[in-house]
Protein backbone atom coordinates (compact mmCIF):
# COMPACT_ATOMS: atom_id res chain seq x y z
CA UNK A 1 0.00 0.00 0.00
CA UNK A 2 1.54 3.22 -1.01
CA UNK A 3 0.43 6.69 -1.78
CA UNK A 4 1.34 6.08 -5.43
CA UNK A 5 -1.84 3.98 -5.69
CA UNK A 6 -3.79 7.19 -5.36
CA UNK A 7 -2.67 8.13 -8.87
CA UNK A 8 -4.09 4.90 -10.29
CA UNK A 9 -7.36 5.19 -8.39
CA UNK A 10 -8.01 8.86 -9.12
CA UNK A 11 -6.87 8.32 -12.71
CA UNK A 12 -9.37 5.50 -13.24
CA UNK A 13 -12.06 7.70 -11.68
CA UNK A 14 -11.23 10.48 -14.12
CA UNK A 15 -11.34 8.08 -17.08
CA UNK A 16 -14.78 6.82 -16.00
CA UNK A 17 -16.11 10.35 -15.56
CA UNK A 18 -14.82 11.37 -18.98
CA UNK A 19 -16.65 8.41 -20.54
CA UNK A 20 -19.75 9.71 -18.82
CA UNK A 21 -19.10 13.20 -20.23
CA UNK A 22 -18.67 11.64 -23.67
CA UNK A 23 -22.04 9.87 -23.52
CA UNK A 24 -23.66 13.11 -22.33
CA UNK A 25 -22.11 14.99 -25.26
CA UNK A 26 -23.32 12.30 -27.63
CA UNK A 27 -26.84 12.41 -26.14
CA UNK A 28 -27.08 16.19 -26.33
CA UNK A 29 -25.73 16.27 -29.88
CA UNK A 30 -28.32 13.70 -30.95
CA UNK A 31 -31.21 15.18 -28.95
CA UNK A 32 -33.01 16.34 -32.09
CA UNK A 33 -32.40 13.27 -34.25
CA UNK A 34 -35.38 11.79 -36.04
CA UNK A 35 -35.68 8.29 -37.50
CA UNK A 36 -38.11 6.43 -39.71
CA UNK A 37 -39.17 3.91 -37.05
CA UNK A 38 -39.43 3.68 -33.28
CA UNK A 39 -36.76 0.94 -33.21
CA UNK A 40 -34.13 2.91 -35.08
CA UNK A 41 -34.64 6.15 -33.14
CA UNK A 42 -31.69 7.36 -31.08
CA UNK A 43 -31.91 6.40 -27.42
CA UNK A 44 -30.08 8.19 -24.60
CA UNK A 45 -26.93 6.31 -23.55
CA UNK A 46 -25.58 5.96 -20.04
CA UNK A 47 -22.33 4.35 -18.80
CA UNK A 48 -22.36 1.76 -15.98
CA UNK A 49 -19.62 2.11 -13.37
CA UNK A 50 -18.31 -0.67 -11.18
CA UNK A 51 -15.51 -1.21 -8.67
CA UNK A 52 -12.64 -3.48 -9.73
CA UNK A 53 -10.95 -5.22 -6.82
CA UNK A 54 -7.29 -5.97 -7.46
CA UNK A 55 -6.90 -9.45 -5.98
CA UNK A 56 -3.23 -9.89 -6.89
CA UNK A 57 -1.76 -7.08 -4.84
CA UNK A 58 -2.77 -6.30 -1.30
CA UNK A 59 -6.32 -5.65 -2.44
CA UNK A 60 -6.04 -1.96 -1.77
CA UNK A 61 -6.09 -0.78 -5.33
CA UNK A 62 -9.77 -0.48 -6.22
CA UNK A 63 -10.14 1.14 -9.60
CA UNK A 64 -13.29 2.41 -11.29
CA UNK A 65 -14.19 0.63 -14.49
CA UNK A 66 -16.87 1.36 -17.06
CA UNK A 67 -18.47 -2.08 -17.55
CA UNK A 68 -20.86 -1.09 -20.28
CA UNK A 69 -23.16 1.43 -21.84
CA UNK A 70 -26.91 1.10 -21.34
CA UNK A 71 -29.63 2.67 -23.42
CA UNK A 72 -32.62 4.45 -21.97
CA UNK A 73 -36.01 2.64 -22.10
CA UNK A 74 -38.00 5.84 -22.11
CA UNK A 75 -40.54 5.90 -24.97
CA UNK A 76 -39.56 7.69 -28.17
CA UNK A 77 -41.87 10.42 -29.33
CA UNK A 78 -43.75 10.29 -32.66
CA UNK A 79 -43.87 13.51 -34.66
CA UNK A 80 -46.34 13.97 -37.52
CA UNK A 81 -44.22 15.20 -40.44
CA UNK A 82 -45.50 13.65 -43.68
CA UNK A 83 -43.13 15.75 -45.86
CA UNK A 84 -40.06 14.28 -44.15
CA UNK A 85 -38.25 11.79 -46.46
CA UNK A 86 -37.91 9.27 -43.57
CA UNK A 87 -41.57 9.47 -42.51
CA UNK A 88 -43.38 6.12 -42.19
CA UNK A 89 -46.72 5.14 -43.80
CA UNK A 90 -48.70 7.18 -41.24
CA UNK A 91 -46.53 10.26 -41.87
CA UNK A 92 -44.72 9.98 -38.52
CA UNK A 93 -41.02 10.37 -37.73
CA UNK A 94 -39.61 9.25 -34.38
CA UNK A 95 -37.66 11.67 -32.21
CA UNK A 96 -34.91 10.51 -29.82
CA UNK A 97 -35.84 10.08 -26.14
CA UNK A 98 -32.99 12.31 -24.87
CA UNK A 99 -34.07 14.42 -21.93
CA UNK A 100 -31.99 17.61 -22.15
CA UNK A 101 -32.51 18.57 -18.49
CA UNK A 102 -31.39 15.13 -17.33
CA UNK A 103 -28.32 15.36 -19.55
CA UNK A 104 -27.33 18.78 -18.26
CA UNK A 105 -27.58 17.59 -14.66
CA UNK A 106 -25.55 14.51 -15.58
CA UNK A 107 -22.91 16.70 -17.19
CA UNK A 108 -22.61 18.88 -14.09
CA UNK A 109 -22.35 15.84 -11.83
CA UNK A 110 -19.67 14.24 -14.03
CA UNK A 111 -17.74 17.49 -14.21
CA UNK A 112 -17.80 17.93 -10.41
CA UNK A 113 -16.67 14.34 -9.84
CA UNK A 114 -13.86 14.82 -12.34
CA UNK A 115 -12.75 17.96 -10.53
CA UNK A 116 -12.85 16.11 -7.20
CA UNK A 117 -10.46 13.51 -8.57
CA UNK A 118 -8.11 16.19 -9.90
CA UNK A 119 -8.12 17.85 -6.47
CA UNK A 120 -7.25 14.55 -4.79
CA UNK A 121 -4.41 13.98 -7.28
CA UNK A 122 -3.03 17.48 -6.80
CA UNK A 123 -3.12 17.29 -3.00
CA UNK A 124 -1.57 13.82 -2.89
CA UNK A 125 1.15 14.94 -5.28
CA UNK A 126 1.97 17.93 -3.05
CA UNK A 127 2.15 15.64 0.00
CA UNK A 128 4.43 13.21 -1.82
CA UNK A 129 6.74 16.00 -2.95
CA UNK A 130 6.91 17.34 0.59
CA UNK A 131 7.73 13.85 1.84
CA UNK A 132 10.50 13.58 -0.73
CA UNK A 133 12.08 16.78 0.50
CA UNK A 134 11.98 15.58 4.10
CA UNK A 135 14.94 16.75 6.18
CA UNK A 136 16.16 19.38 3.75
CA UNK B 1 19.07 5.04 12.13
CA UNK B 2 16.22 2.85 13.33
CA UNK B 3 12.55 3.57 13.51
CA UNK B 4 12.70 4.27 17.20
CA UNK B 5 14.10 7.71 16.65
CA UNK B 6 11.01 8.85 14.80
CA UNK B 7 8.83 6.65 17.01
CA UNK B 8 5.17 7.44 16.87
CA UNK B 9 5.50 9.88 13.98
CA UNK B 10 6.68 7.21 11.55
CA UNK B 11 3.61 5.08 12.37
CA UNK B 12 1.36 8.11 12.13
CA UNK B 13 2.77 9.09 8.74
CA UNK B 14 2.23 5.56 7.41
CA UNK B 15 -1.34 5.61 8.70
CA UNK B 16 -2.06 9.01 7.13
CA UNK B 17 -0.66 7.79 3.84
CA UNK B 18 -2.90 4.69 3.92
CA UNK B 19 -5.91 6.74 4.89
CA UNK B 20 -5.19 9.16 2.06
CA UNK B 21 -5.44 6.28 -0.37
CA UNK B 22 -8.69 4.96 1.09
CA UNK B 23 -10.32 8.39 0.99
CA UNK B 24 -9.09 8.89 -2.58
CA UNK B 25 -10.76 5.59 -3.45
CA UNK B 26 -14.04 6.70 -1.87
CA UNK B 27 -14.00 9.95 -3.85
CA UNK B 28 -13.17 8.17 -7.11
CA UNK B 29 -16.18 5.88 -6.56
CA UNK B 30 -18.63 8.68 -5.77
CA UNK B 31 -20.82 7.55 -8.70
CA UNK B 32 -20.29 3.77 -8.66
CA UNK B 33 -23.54 1.92 -7.83
CA UNK B 34 -23.25 -0.28 -4.74
CA UNK B 35 -19.84 0.99 -3.70
CA UNK B 36 -19.42 1.18 0.05
CA UNK B 37 -17.25 3.93 1.48
CA UNK B 38 -14.61 2.86 4.01
CA UNK B 39 -12.31 4.57 6.44
CA UNK B 40 -9.45 3.69 8.79
CA UNK B 41 -9.88 3.84 12.54
CA UNK B 42 -6.65 5.28 13.94
CA UNK B 43 -7.20 3.86 17.44
CA UNK B 44 -7.38 0.34 15.99
CA UNK B 45 -4.36 0.93 13.78
CA UNK B 46 -2.37 2.03 16.80
CA UNK B 47 -3.53 -0.93 18.90
CA UNK B 48 -2.55 -3.31 16.11
CA UNK B 49 0.90 -1.70 15.85
CA UNK B 50 1.51 -2.04 19.57
CA UNK B 51 0.43 -5.68 19.79
CA UNK B 52 0.27 -7.18 16.31
CA UNK B 53 -1.85 -10.31 16.04
CA UNK B 54 -0.02 -12.98 14.07
CA UNK B 55 -0.67 -16.65 13.57
CA UNK B 56 1.71 -19.05 15.28
CA UNK B 57 3.57 -21.15 12.72
CA UNK B 58 4.51 -24.65 13.81
CA UNK B 59 6.45 -25.47 10.67
CA UNK B 60 8.94 -23.44 8.70
CA UNK B 61 7.08 -24.03 5.42
CA UNK B 62 3.78 -22.69 6.73
CA UNK B 63 2.66 -19.54 5.05
CA UNK B 64 2.70 -16.37 7.07
CA UNK B 65 -0.79 -14.90 7.39
CA UNK B 66 0.07 -11.44 6.24
CA UNK B 67 -2.79 -9.13 6.90
CA UNK B 68 -4.39 -7.99 3.71
CA UNK B 69 -5.11 -4.30 3.36
CA UNK B 70 -8.77 -5.02 2.61
CA UNK B 71 -9.23 -7.35 5.59
CA UNK B 72 -7.59 -5.00 8.07
CA UNK B 73 -9.92 -4.81 11.12
CA UNK B 74 -9.19 -1.09 11.38
CA UNK B 75 -10.68 -0.58 7.92
CA UNK B 76 -14.34 0.02 8.65
CA UNK B 77 -17.40 0.84 6.62
CA UNK B 78 -18.78 4.33 6.71
CA UNK B 79 -22.36 4.69 7.96
CA UNK B 80 -24.09 7.07 5.55
CA UNK B 81 -26.35 9.85 6.78
CA UNK B 82 -28.36 9.71 3.56
CA UNK B 83 -27.99 6.37 1.78
CA UNK B 84 -28.67 6.55 -1.93
CA UNK B 85 -31.03 4.26 -3.84
CA UNK B 86 -28.25 2.55 -5.83
CA UNK B 87 -26.49 1.33 -2.65
CA UNK B 88 -23.60 3.77 -2.90
CA UNK B 89 -22.59 5.06 0.54
CA UNK B 90 -20.08 7.68 -0.60
CA UNK B 91 -21.00 11.16 0.55
CA UNK B 92 -18.72 13.51 -1.29
CA UNK B 93 -18.85 16.31 1.29
CA UNK B 94 -18.04 13.96 4.17
CA UNK B 95 -15.19 12.39 2.21
CA UNK B 96 -13.81 15.77 1.19
CA UNK B 97 -13.83 16.97 4.79
CA UNK B 98 -12.08 13.78 5.91
CA UNK B 99 -9.57 14.13 3.08
CA UNK B 100 -8.76 17.74 4.04
CA UNK B 101 -8.40 16.73 7.69
CA UNK B 102 -6.09 13.88 6.77
CA UNK B 103 -3.92 16.12 4.59
CA UNK B 104 -3.41 18.57 7.44
CA UNK B 105 -2.56 15.70 9.80
CA UNK B 106 -0.11 14.30 7.25
CA UNK B 107 1.60 17.67 7.02
CA UNK B 108 1.73 17.87 10.81
CA UNK B 109 3.46 14.47 10.93
CA UNK B 110 5.91 15.66 8.28
CA UNK B 111 6.58 18.77 10.35
CA UNK B 112 7.31 16.70 13.46
CA UNK B 113 9.67 14.41 11.57
CA UNK B 114 11.40 17.42 10.03
CA UNK B 115 11.84 18.82 13.54
CA UNK B 116 13.41 15.56 14.69
CA UNK B 117 15.82 15.60 11.76
CA UNK B 118 16.74 19.20 12.49
CA UNK B 119 17.44 18.32 16.11
CA UNK B 120 19.67 15.46 15.03
CA UNK B 121 21.59 17.65 12.61
CA UNK B 122 22.08 20.17 15.36
CA UNK B 123 23.52 17.49 17.58
CA UNK B 124 25.86 16.26 14.83
CA UNK B 125 27.22 19.64 13.82
CA UNK B 126 27.45 20.71 17.44
CA UNK B 127 26.80 24.36 16.71
CA UNK B 128 25.62 26.69 19.38
CA UNK B 129 22.21 27.99 18.68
Amino acid sequence: MSMLNVFDIAGSGMTAQSVRLNTTASNLANAGDVAGSADSAYRAKQPVFSAVYDTFGDGANVAVRVTGITESNAPVRALYQPEHPDADADGNVWVSNVNAVEEMVNMLSASRSYQNNIEVLQTSKDLLLRTLSLGS
Amino acid sequence: MDNEFFGFHAIALQHRSNRNEILARNLAHADTPGFQARDLDFAEVLAATESPTTLRRTHSTHLAANSNAMTDPALKYRIPTQPSVDGNTVETDVEQAAFAENVVQYQASLQFINGKIRTLRHAISGERS
